[in-house]
């Protein structure tokens, strides 16, 4: 039978450590409402959403109330809408009101993002995934909850080198296009390389066509929770270290198990998979960046950096692998700027530099994610970026993004806001040399020699 | 084996400054709803009253979610904070 100090250590995860489960995601198959009349298409892809998913967010609180775990987030991901629109869509306007559509339909239901706003294009662009492309400054200025993702190469297929040249002039337009609060936009646009189908966290949710008609995605997070245990690790060696947050990381997985069964089975909905990653909030204690201080470092950034994370980020997998009959999604730790204050503090005291976030990401979840940049960083200057973090998930065979926000008419050593979950980010100096002439080559980057295992 | 499905053992915790009657006003609640109690425990953590009971709801009167709401308001009557929570949340971290 349970025992009071075990009841008592839950509840003070929950309540003082900020345990929670992060999201749940409901993928949304529109694959069957494919037509080439645009109403009709709008018309089924509101009704399929809705009807799946308009007690999505009713059942999120139930569960939250009687398990007394917060559920901060329910979210909606659906097939990549260039592949559905295909044959609706003859102009980027169209995509625009299929954007609407969404947010119209995301409203109703009650979600705060539905991801899917999205095109696969890591080998090359058809016309209509060009089009969506050239929707989204318009369609991610005059939607709220819409999230959009963009695939530009894959360790199969090479990098497409065409659609990174032109995500750098689109990320600079989507700036222009919500400049008023602070190029937010791009808050919602993620560039990948390898995307995982089943990737619950936003913005870069999209339900793959590999899925079946819906599912239920779990993202668990609880980075107060591995801080805190850290306190009991102080001075101890790697051992020690590696299985105090393996045990964190097991414990965290197994509420958000436990969550996506219940989702699933009051949903009437198939389980998919946990994400099992730390991803921090802005709120203090709940920062990846604090972990990595605790493991040794005097501030996120400095030399042993990389090593940190790298350690951290394979503990929480093996910690929380066996906490989950499937594990997918990105799964590792998350290092946003923007929603992590010691990552904040690290680059407003010029500790953290985009180069060292970049050699980050070689070792965690995703990639360069939530990072103010000058308003006047060129677009070939955006694609070199995108290349570069393409390049490293093509090569290490890993997920690899960028969400890098160009703030209009500010500067480095300013701050951006973005509000809520999203936070604030001082803007960061980027390389001012050009890469003018790599970016205007065009054509793709071949696949990796690595990448012919057949 | 349907993991999934929710068994009817809830855990309430009390947690608060210790007084007198704090058992007894959350026992008289579960008794006039129906509520049996299986186990109750209590220790001192850092200095506060730790109250935890296990029960089963099966056969009470009242919805999950009531008794959660009752709770809440009754620990906030006598000033400690009362929560239920389905079981599985503990044995489900604890247990393996």
């Amino acid at each position: 039978m349970l025992n009071i100090m075990e009841v008592h250590e839950t509840n003070q995860m929950i309540e003082q450590e900020k345990l929670d489960v992060r999201t749940i995601t409901m993928g949304i198959s529109l694959l069957d409402c494919a037509t080439d009349d645009l109403d009709a298409l709008c018309e089924r892809i509101y009704g399929k959403i809705y009807n799946h998913a308009k007690d999505l967010v009713a059942t999120g609180k139930q569960i939250e109330r009687e398990f007394g775990i917060p559920i901060v987030n329910k979210r909606i991901s659906i097939t990549p809408i260039s592949l559905v629109a295909a044959s609706a869509c003859k102009k980027p306007e169209d995509f625009v009101q299929i954007a609407h559509t969404l947010d119209d339909v995301a409203h109703r239901v009650g979600v705060n993002f539905l991801g899917g706003f999205s095109a696969l294009v890591s080998k090359s662009m058809t016309p209509a995934e060009r089009m969506l492309i050239e929707s989204l400054p318009q369609a991610l200025a005059e939607t709220e909850r819409v999230c959009a993702s963009v695939n530009v190469g894959s360790t199969k297929t090479g990098i497409d080198m065409n659609a990174v040249a032109l995500m750098g002039r689109i990320v600079r337009q989507v700036s222009e296009a919500t400049a008023d609060t602070d190029s937010s936009g791009n808050s919602k646009l993620v560039i990948f390389c390898n995307a995982p189908d089943d990737n619950p966290f936003m913005a870069g949710a999209f339900h793959g066509v590999t899925e079946g008609d819906a599912v239920i995605n779990v993202g668990v997070s609880g980075p107060g929770v591995v801080s805190k245990a850290l306190d009991s690790a102080r001075g101890k060696d790697f051992e020690f270290l590696c299985e105090t947050i393996k045990r964190t990381a097991f414990k965290i997985t197994r509420v958000g198990q436990l969550v996506a069964q219940e989702a699933s089975r009051r949903l009437n909905v198939p389980f998919g998979i946990i994400d099992l990653s730390l991803a921090p909030t802005p709120a203090v204690g709940d920062s990846v960046g604090e972990i990595l201080e605790k493991i040794g470092l005097e501030q996120v950034g400095g030399p042993g950096t990389t090593a940190a994370l790298a350690m951290l980020n394979d503990q929480v997998k093996k910690g929380g692998i066996m906490a989950s009959s499937y594990v997918g999604g990105l799964s590792g730790a998350f290092i946003p700027v923007s929603e992590d204050k010691n990552m904040i503090d690290a680059a407003q005291s010029g500790c953290l530099t985009i180069e060292k976030l970049e050699a980050m990401t070689c070792v965690c979840s995703v990639g360069l994610d939530m990072i103010a940049i000058p308003g006047e960083t060129t677009p070939a200057t955006i694609s070199g970026i995108i290349a570069d973090e393409a390049a490293i998930g093509m090569i290490n065979q890993k997920t690899t993004a960028v969400r890098v926000i160009p703030v209009i008419g500010k500067g480095v050593g300013e701050m951006a806001e973005f509000g809520g979950l999203l936070g604030r980010a001082p803007i960061m100096p980027v390389n001012q040399h050009s890469c003018e002439e790599f970016v205007a080559r065009g054509g793709r980057i071949p696949a990796p020699i690595h990448s012919f295992k057949n | 084996m349907n993991q999934a499905i929710p068994s009817h053992k809830a855990v309430i915790t009390v947690v608060g400054k210790d007084t007198v009657g704090i058992i007894a006003r959350v026992c008289t609640y579960l008794s006039e709803h129906k509520v049996n109690v299986l186990d109750i425990s209590q220790t001192i953590i850092e200095g506060f009253f730790n109250m935890m009971m296990i029960v089963d709801i099966e056969g009470s009167t009242q919805e999950f979610d009531e008794i959660t709401d009752d709770l809440d308001t009754l620990g906030q009557e006598i000033g400690v904070r009362i929560r239920c929570q389905r079981e599985e949340i503990f044995t489900r971290m604890h247990r393996i």
